[in-house]
């Protein structure tokens, strides 16, 4: 399978054929061409392994990955595959391995390189049994990915063809991300997952997607909360692949340091509108801003709610949205309660995040059937361009505009 | 200090209370079974063993939890679904004149429209029970879920 097995309908960016959210097929081929792709997966947070040894296990697309801190205080990343009979080697979320990897399985060892160092029975007993005398451990290492990090979370590609992660982030974005993130060290506040049952595509456009957010989101219209009146934009990277939109709540300008609250009273419904108390913790009164690389990373400042969603594929028609949360070391005791507080706002069970959780669903449903007909993207015109409004479907363009040369479709 | 049978029989009223008002989508009525300063949290046991402070909902009074019902009515959208609750036993850990701190297992099935039903939760409930004159409410209710993952999403509470 060199090619995908159909063409890319008329109209460019602005049309997408379900079949690409449905074909087992195109599926095979994103393993290849992108998630092993010339483009970088996010991996895990730098402070989650902080010393010699701690690894953590997640993936890049479906493959098992293990990101461990070496003794130098560098960070590899090792497909989690054991070169011999190919089981997981490290089998815990997180922990720490000491100076080496050893597969459970014949305890086959690995240096935090990924080199092989230790067969057991290698020479065999007493002149019997053993591996051939020509068996050569260098040839026998886990397989190593490239592993670099911006802001303090670690990336990896599959693909020496990949630029370096500075340049697949671009200097747009990377500022956007660099404005949340900083060189602050970051503390996990907790972590959660949820199951789409939707192609792991529909999450990553949702979240690309502007035009959805009040609209779907109705708490925020009920309590009138975020508009798409109120000032913002999306930066998209000239790819399309990166994006990052942004609001700021007009009526927040009079309320120093706290934004949003007094929205929530003077609206409705709420009798605790604590969840609303929030910092100008950047100083630009932006209080929602929602950033992607692509493929399936995400980084979001909702309010003082700071959480990465790691939007991995497990099939063609699943997906598993892992959220880590976020604060910084230096947070402060107020800022911690905030951050809590707002994290009611996302996540699985959060008041504007709960219908994205659904709605994937209700699209890969809905288009049984109907895999000859495409979806329209025209919300804002064709261009996938940097836009100073949110009434535009430009980030979702931008998306396919990076997708389609990797995968063949032109 | 042991429990008394009186005091055992209204906690275990209330518990009943609670699973029943959730499955009958009596959610008004949830609420109603705190007292005004709770604390209602639901955490996976991951993060609650890694002492991590946030987990999926975390509310610290009354008014937050009838916001949530208001906003589960009035503007969240999620498919048509309901639950049942089944309990475990509940082990006494603690018992001190007006308050006492107990532990109890729930598993959640979760009724699509379609029919179709699942095992959506299973955890312990850490419960501080303070007896009032006009019973037992939860004073922290801290639902520390078996697994991270959720199936599509939590809005109805567990």
């Amino acid at each position: 399978m060199d090619e995908p097995a159909f063409p890319w309908p008329a109209g460019g960016n602005t049309r997408v054929p379900y079949r690409v959210y449905t074909d087992t097929e195109v599926h095979e081929l994103e393993k290849a061409r992108i998630f092993a792709g010339p483009t970088w997966g996010f991996l895990c947070a730098a402070s989650e392994i902080p010393h010699a040894g701690d690894y953590k296990t997640t993936f890049l697309g479906e493959v098992p990955i293990v990101v461990v801190r070496r003794k130098d205080g560098g960070i590899n990343a090792l497909v989690n595959r054991c070169s011999h009979r190919g089981s997981l080697v490290a089998l815990q979320n997180q922990g720490n391995t000491g100076t080496a990897l050893t597969c459970v399985y014949h305890s086959w060892a690995f240096d935090l390189d990924g080199n092989l160092t230790g067969v057991p029975f290698r020479r065999g007993i007493e002149g019997k049994g053993g591996m051939p005398a020509g068996f050569d451990l260098k040839q026998h290492g886990m397989k190593r990915l490239r592993a670099a990090a911006f802001c303090g979370l670690v990336f990896g590609t599959m693909s020496e063809a990949a630029p370096p992660l500075e340049e697949h982030i671009g200097g747009l974005i990377g500022g956007r991300m660099q404005r949340v993130l900083g060189d602050r060290k970051l503390k996990v506040l907790g972590t959660t997952s949820q199951v789409l049952h939707n192609n792991w595509k529909l999450y990553v456009e949702n979240t690309k997607d502007t035009y959805h957010a009040s609209l779907l989101h109705s708490f925020f219209s009920t309590f009138k909360i975020l508009r798409l009146t109120a000032e913002g934009g999306i930066h998209v990277s000239e790819d399309g692949g990166n994006h990052a939109s942004h609001s700021r709540n007009k009526q927040d300008k009079d309320q120093g340091e706290y934004v949003g609250l007094r929205s929530a009273i003077d609206g409705f419904g709420l009798k605790d509108a604590s969840i609303f108390a929030a910092r100008d913790e950047f100083g630009d009164g932006i209080t929602v801003q929602i950033l992607s690389v692509f493929p399936n990373f995400v980084l979001q400042q909702v309010h003082n709610s700071i959480a990465l969603r790691q939007v991995l594929p497990k099939g063609v028609d699943q997906t598993e949205l892992l959220w880590t949360f976020l604060g910084f070391e230096d947070d402060d005791e107020e800022m911690q309660r905030l951050r809590l507080k707002q994290a009611n706002l996302v996540g699985p069970a959060g008041y504007i995040s709960m219908e994205d959780g659904c709605v994937g669903g209700w699209v890969q449903r809905a288009i049984v059937g109907s895999e000859q007909d495409d979806s329209v993207v025209e919300m804002g015109g064709a261009s996938h361009a940097s836009t100073d409004n949110r009434i535009s479907e430009a980030s979702v363009r931008g998306f396919w505009n990076r997708y389609r040369p990797l995968m063949g479709f032109e | 200090m042991m429990m008394d049978i009186g005091s055992r029989l209204a906690m275990q009223d209330l518990f009943a209370r609670y699973a029943h008002v959730i499955d009958d989508d009596r959610l008004e009525e949830w609420p109603e079974l705190f007292t005004e300063d709770c604390l209602y949290q639901v955490i996976s046991a991951e993060n609650w063993a890694l002492q991590r402070p946030i987990g999926l909902i975390h509310c610290d009074n009354k008014a937050m939890l009838q916001d949530r019902v208001t906003s589960l009515r009035d503007a969240n959208i999620y498919e048509a679904q309901r639950y049942r609750h089944m309990l475990s036993a509940t082990l006494v850990q603690h018992f001190h004149r007006d308050e006492a701190r107990v532990v109890s297992n729930y598993q959640v099935i979760r009724i699509m429209q379609n029919g179709e039903t699942m095992l959506f939760s299973c955890g312990r409930y850490l419960d501080r029970i303070r007896f009032t004159k006009a019973g037992p409410l939860f004073a922290e209710r801290i639902v520390v879920m078996d697994s991270r993952r959720v199936d599509t999403l939590l809005a109805i509470p567990l």
